[in-house]
């Protein structure tokens, strides 16, 4: 937006946004509401504390493994159904239903087969993150245009030396698409397994703030949250613009 | 041979339909399309606008279409000062730009309905130009399951079907293949001996602008000026094969491309 | 290309299926029924209708949930991708709030509108909104620019461009979001009755999971997953019923 002639950036919005928050705050309109500056203080106060940070380490480590794990399966998966028929018409119809289906339903079975720790955590991540992972890499492999597969098999390139140079890298930019697209389903995960098993990390955190009724340390940490998942999408934004031209591997 | 026309100065062959004054471009962020471009397109002709790829020509015609404004001069077309789209113009698209969700019949008739014309009226008005250009059992089919030829077909119909005394078209054969676009010429030949409108084509290619214009205007590179003004003196009453291989047709085709080679490099 | 592709995906049904009867009566886990056993227990399930009540009950908060993100979701991705004052006031906001574990709100809501329908309504909504939201803003900007300008070229007033022109155009991405909304939605919808307070399908799991009834517990995740894929089904048949008559006779 231009404002007097000028280019007013588009977060500059957030900052008006954040101002009106102040305002509804401290006129006192709901208690649910605490005015942003208080919420800032006590964010200042929660982050040094030896809870804060234990609870930051344990997610973050089930975050990484999580999507390590969902990366690590996902795409070479995702690479081998788009270049695979069989494969292709096996497993399409299940990452179908699981990209979109209610995974939350899901996570009492996970606590139920494998109890309610760390592990719990990283499976909920995993099983979050890896059906859009799988399907966009598997739409980078199919996007791979037929003459680079021919000039592979041309130069006598064998099936796995064609997957990891040729399909892998060409297939890159759907693949960090991907990837970033399960990293955002990840933070989700993470949230919602551990509000579910409630009894580590963030999760435990909410759970005490809640009972005890503490507006400004749940707004404070919801908003580390926020920050966090806006720094890691942020961050891989920047990454998957600088493969972008790989896509000219297409047509 | 062919009349080398002065620049600047317009034969007084026809009347001008469309004139252009002065006209310069400059795009947001300092690009220099067009500079300073003054030209006539004589009524009932052909006119072709032809120089090498980037050269603002599209720019040029979308002005005169009134789809982007010009930083500098002005265009009018029948002595009226252009300010933006007018009915009495009509835009064929290089990507034909049809509305995949709509049959043939409606595409055909879109001019027409955004007009607030009658159903049945722009129907049967679109009928008969579907029939004209070839496509008749097709009204019901949509876009995607046609060839790219047809797809033109649809937006040439679309174009005809709003009964505009000017035509403007971008690149219109640039995306079919080399023979629909033989016989695309030759219909447009036909098209604008028969109708008396006036055409303003753009393309980059020599062999079809020598073919298909009564005149044809070679643009430099960014930014665009006219640098020369060539009427190929081609007897057009011959049957296609014979015009192809005439020597008046091949050596405007030549004296042209010694032309814009030295835009190259 | 040679087995019919109804036959290939009804092979990856009965691969999955079999390996799980398998897994089931090995047993991997004692929490771990077999499928035959799931399948019987949701045959009993429907029988006393006590699944058929709960679905009932699950489906109320999503569908209203659902209705109200939609129409004012789409309202408001198309406002701000016609005007760029709305774009600049609102969509930091929404890409803020898609990448952000908006679960951590739900213990929030609940401090604000109790255990009730309320809750479970708003925690359906906070899913699904950002995706419709930024979906519909997308389709609208992306909305391809030849046949604007082909709208102008043949003298559409900006109404005619955007009812006849933009919004069908954007109609297949805005669906997209839709979707994407729905099946956030359905992700809201268990997670409050699993957080929130047990009512319907959420009831269900977790009471079968506490007296160790897990046949019945697999049963009601499994319909509900069935019926998120139905209903994201229901959607795209919709769409081609209303929007893409071109598609509905490519057929």
């Amino acid at each position: 937006m231009t404002l007097f002639g000028l280019r007013v950036p588009m977060v500059a919005s957030l900052v008006l946004w954040a101002a009106l928050w102040e305002v509804v705050g401290q006129a006192g309109a709901t208690i649910l509401i605490p005015p942003l500056s208080h919420v800032l203080v006590r964010l200042v106060e929660i982050v040094p504390t030896e809870s804060f940070a234990e609870a930051l380490g344990l997610t973050a480590r089930a975050f990484v493994l999580g999507t390590g794990i969902a990366v690590l399966a996902g795409v070479p998966l995702g690479v081998l159904m788009g270049r695979w028929e069989p494969a292709d018409r096996l497993m399409l119809p299940w990452v179908n239903v699981f990209v979109s289906a209610p995974l939350s339903a899901l996570v009492p079975v996970i606590m139920a087969l494998f109890g309610f720790g760390e592990l719990t955590i990283v499976l909920t991540v995993v099983l979050f993150a890896i059906w859009i992972i799988v399907l966009d890499a598997r739409a980078g492999a199919r996007a791979v245009s037929p003459s680079l597969s021919e000039m592979a098999q041309s130069y006598g390139a064998g099936p796995l030396q064609a997957f990891a140079k040729v399909y892998l890298r060409a297939a890159l930019p759907e693949i960090l698409a991907g990837i970033r697209l399960g990293l955002v389903r990840a933070v989700k995960g993470v949230i919602i397994g551990q509000l579910l098993v409630s009894v580590v990390g963030f999760g435990h955190m909410f759970e005490i703030y809640s009972s005890n009724f503490l507006m400004e340390h749940m707004w404070a940490l919801l908003l580390v949250l926020f920050a966090l998942a806006f720094a890691i999408d942020g961050v891989f934004a920047r990454l998957e613009k600088r493969v972008e031209y790989y896509a000219a591997a297409r047509q | 041979m062919n009349r080398v026309v002065a620049l600047r100065a317009g034969p007084a062959v026809a009347e001008p339909m469309v004139e252009v004054r002065g006209l310069s471009k400059v795009y947001p962020g300092g690009v220099e399309a067009l500079s300073d471009i003054t030209l006539n397109f004589p009524k009932g002709k052909l006119t072709t606008l032809l120089g090498p790829s980037g050269c603002g020509k599209t720019t040029l015609l979308k002005i005169v279409a009134g789809l982007i404004p010009a930083s500098a001069g002005e265009v009018s077309v029948g002595g009226r000062k252009v300010t933006g789209p007018g009915p009495e113009r009509a835009f064929v698209f290089q990507d034909f730009a049809l509305l995949p969700w709509a049959t043939v019949l409606r595409n055909v008739a879109f001019g027409l309905e955004l007009r607030g014309t009658g159903r049945w009226e722009r129907e049967a008005t679109a009928r008969r130009h579907i029939e004209e250009v070839g496509l008749k059992g097709f009204e019901d089919a949509y876009p995607h399951q046609l060839s790219g030829g047809m797809r033109q077909r649809v937006g040439l119909a679309r174009a005809l079907a709003v009964d505009a005394e000017v035509l403007l078209m971008d690149e219109p054969f640039s995306a079919v293949d080399e023979q629909t676009r033989r016989k695309f010429q030759e219909d447009l030949l036909a098209l604008v001996a028969g109708k008396g409108k006036t055409f303003l084509f753009v393309t980059h290619s020599i062999e079809e602008a020598v073919y298909v214009s009564n005149r044809i205007v070679l643009l430099s590179r960014r930014p665009s000026r006219v640098s020369e003004i060539i009427e190929p003196d081609i007897p057009r009453d011959l049957p296609p094969d014979r015009i192809r291989r005439h020597s008046a047709y091949i050596d405007t085709v030549e004296e042209i491309w010694q032309g814009l080679k030295r835009y190259l490099e | 290309m040679a087995a019919a592709p109804w036959a290939l995906r009804a092979a990856s049904f009965v691969v999955v299926f079999a390996a799980w009867e398998y897994a089931g009566r090995l047993p991997v886990n004692p929490a771990f029924p077999p499928f035959s056993d799931t399948l019987v227990a949701a045959g009993e399930m429907v029988a006393d209708l006590s699944l058929v009540a709960a679905l009932g009950v699950t489906l109320w908060p999503l569908a209203v949930g659902v209705a109200l993100s939609s129409l004012a979701g789409v309202a408001a991705g198309v406002a701000m991708g016609l005007s760029r004052r709305a774009e600049w006031l609102f969509v930091p906001v929404f890409i803020v709030l898609q990448a952000a574990p908006l679960a951590a709100l739900i213990p929030i809501l609940v401090l604000a509108y109790g255990v009730g329908l309320l809750s479970k309504v708003m925690t359906v909504c906070i899913m699904a909104m950002p995706v419709i939201v930024l979906n519909s803003f997308k389709a609208i900007r992306h909305a391809p620019s030849s046949l604007i300008e082909m709208g102008h070229s043949f003298l559409g007033s900006r109404r005619q461009i955007i009812a006849k022109v933009i919004l069908p155009a954007a109609s297949p991405v805005i669906f997209a979001g839709l979707r994407l909304g729905l099946a956030a939605g359905f992700i809201g919808a268990i997670l409050a009755e699993l957080l929130i307070s047990p009512t319907g399908i959420g009831d269900l799991i977790t009471y079968h999971q506490s007296v160790a009834d897990y046949p019945k517990m697999y049963a009601a995740i499994a319909t509900v997953i069935v019926l998120s894929v139905l209903f994201i089904g229901l959607l795209d048949r919709a769409e081609i019923a209303l929007f893409r008559p071109e598609r509905r006779s490519a057929r």
